[in-house]
């Protein structure tokens, strides 16, 4: 697979917690414990704005844990962390995406008993209609064909465009990782969180859903990409951090991780190698 | 056997106030349920504090105007106290805690200590005079024709009643059909990617908690009125339940088909009451092994299978689309 060019500000060094050069998104101190097992412990850790940054790491690593405690869905016990140099810390789940940052699911959401349509407006960001209030005091139809519009043509380019009007419970598994990409859009994201796209996906949509991936960094969107396979991860990654057990272990380019000794150490075991007595 | 009479029966019982009263309450039953996926189990406190609002008010001196504010807001603040601590749970949770609250609100209500306020299991009468007194129609005058005929007194109920209803049925409809309320059916849908595409889901489902409870508030005052009379114990948890059978059986989440499925209920309940206690008056050998009260309960076997017939060839209930119940096996 072909591999991406190296971008200039990401010119830095392969070192984990290293500063970026625009961070949209800075961690520090981020703890979460669930009972003994600590699923998060991040000293410090800064996304750079307008890339697509992998983040990879073993089952259990906490990856998902991670994306839990950056959009609200989780608490960290303590540390904060920041999008656009605003505290997010204690903000609930639908503020988040408010602000700018909104996230796919490992488990594929999509609102089976909504249309494909339905699906985006729901997301829509200007609905004042959204309001009971609104609602019940009308007017709020000129908002709805201006989302309906911009609904359409984001189903244009993910190709669900002949679906609109289907119920999205009838979409295959790749069409509904397609339905959440395209739904995450109407929010207007700074930061888009997705979270194993390409699981369970058959491998011709693989490579249209990764480049609708660039697509969102190439329209000015920060990506922030959980995966486990790593000819993905190495196709359509500007970084790529590396979590074990919770820490952050390394970050870099993907050329450079993928020779990284303590990433190998982490996938494949310490003992890796070493006799079988 | 007059099948005539056993089909005016059904018809009167359709059209009549205690159709109206279920179909009001289920209204309400079904924005919580069918579209906002709320597992309320304890609806029937909703036309609980309606009624016995109303009655108080009324007992203690107020004017019917301000007993009926009195019970509707009162349903509105049960929504609230209600949902404030559940509604963050889980659904089964919430199930659990709104059937508790509504038989402790019943039991509160009838107990001795509440008697010197709500009649405790006395209950209250005669609150419903002002409401009676502005009846346009002579109240012993038969209306119809036939066997179809209905008392004034009755006919005022029902025409109040069935406003209610075509009123509550446009309120939904006006929101449902709004982007609020997409939001609602996008929280039955699923809550955590409505809560991640920035909806505050919490306040959604108050609302709907709120509004369905105002409507149900209002179906219990309408049977409280249309008695005139209150009683704790006529606020059993199995009018919940039925309240969700005829929700589904009309189709849960469709805007009509709360309406539809009381008036099929009913119906069907009140139809096979009447067969069965003339094929026990009338044939030998049934009212050799049937007494007349054992007739009387074999309409809830013969209204069981009924319903179970629908669920089989209709599970997505009378309204709904079958593409909407496809997308929903998926």
């Amino acid at each position: 697979m072909k591999v991406e060019p190296m971008r200039p500000e990401l010119n830095i060094a392969h070192e984990p917690g290293v500063a970026k050069a625009d961070p949209v998104l800075i961690i520090d101190g981020m703890r979460r414990a669930f009972g003994g097992l600590r699923a998060v412990d991040i000293d410090h850790l800064e996304f750079q704005r307008n890339t697509i940054t992998s983040i990879i790491g073993p089952n259990g690593a906490g990856k998902t844990t991670l994306f839990n405690l950056l959009t609200g869905f989780d608490t960290p016990d303590h540390g904060q962390y920041s999008l656009d140099g605003e505290l997010l810390i204690g903000v609930p789940a639908h503020q988040v995406a408010q602000r700018g940052m909104v996230r796919t699911f490992q488990l594929t959401k999509v609102l089976p008993r909504l249309t494909v349509l339905e699906n985006l407006l729901v997301a829509a960001k200007t609905q004042p209609g959204a309001t009971f209030r609104g609602a019940m005091l009308g007017g709020w139809q000129g908002a709805e064909r201006q989302n309906e519009e911009q609904a359409r043509d984001i189903l244009q380019r993910f190709g669900l465009i002949a679906m609109a009007n289907e119920y999205a419970g009838r979409l295959s598994g790749g069409q509904r990782k397609l339905l959440e990409m395209a739904r995450a859009l109407m929010v207007g994201p700074t930061v888009v969180m997705l979270d194993e796209p390409t699981a369970g996906v058959n491998p011709v949509l693989i490579q249209s859903l990764l480049e609708h991936v660039k697509g969102l960094r190439d329209s000015g969107m920060t990506v922030l990409f959980v995966e486990h396979d790593m000819d993905v991860v190495q196709s359509i990654s500007d970084w790529v951090v590396v979590v074990a057990e919770g820490h952050v272990i390394a970050e870099g380019p993907p050329g450079v991780i993928a020779r990284n000794p303590a990433v190998i150490e982490a996938y494949l075991g310490k003992h890796r190698g070493e006799d079988v007595a | 056997m007059d099948w005539m009479q056993i089909l005016a029966a059904g018809v009167l019982a359709t059209i009549g106030p205690v159709t109206a009263g279920y179909a009001l309450s289920a209204i309400g039953l079904n924005l919580q349920f069918g579209y906002a996926g709320l597992l309320n189990f304890g609806h029937v406190a909703f036309m609980l504090v309606g009624a016995y609002g109303t009655a108080m008010t009324v007992e203690f001196g107020g004017p019917l105007w301000l007993g009926l504010i009195v019970g509707i807001v009162a349903a509105v603040l049960l929504g609230l106290l209600l949902g404030i601590p559940t509604l963050r749970l889980r659904a089964d949770y919430f199930a659990i805690t709104s059937i508790a609250a509504a038989e402790v609100l019943r039991l509160v209500v009838r107990s001795s200590w509440s008697e010197p306020l709500t009649g405790g299991v006395f209950g209250l009468q005669g609150f419903g005079g002002a409401f009676h007194a502005l009846n346009p129609f002579p109240t012993s005058e038969l209306y119809g024709f036939g066997q179809f005929v209905v008392t004034g007194r009755a006919l005022w109920v029902i025409l109040v009643g069935w406003a209610l209803v075509l009123l509550s049925t446009l309120l939904i409809a006006r929101l449902i059909k709004s982007p609020w309320g997409r939001v609602l059916k996008a929280i039955r849908e699923d809550e955590d990617a409505t809560r991640s595409l920035g909806r505050n889901v919490f306040a959604y489902k108050l609302q709907a908690l709120m509004i369905g409870g105002a409507i149900a508030g209002l179906a219990g005052i309408l049977f409280a009125l249309e008695q005139q009379s209150l009683h704790p114990d006529a606020f059993q948890p199995r009018i919940t339940f039925i309240l969700y059978v005829m929700v589904i059986l009309g189709g849960a989440g469709s805007i009509g088909g709360a309406v539809l499925g009381a008036a099929v209920f009913n119906f069907l309940f009140f139809a096979t009451d009447a067969l069965m206690a003339r094929l026990q008056a009338n044939i030998d050998w049934i009212g050799a092994i049937l007494s007349p009260a054992e007739a009387g309960l074999i309409k809830y076997v013969l209204v069981g299978v009924a319903l179970m017939l629908l669920m089989v060839f209709r599970p997505q209930g009378l309204l709904r689309s079958r593409d909407e119940g496809r997308a929903d096996a998926s």
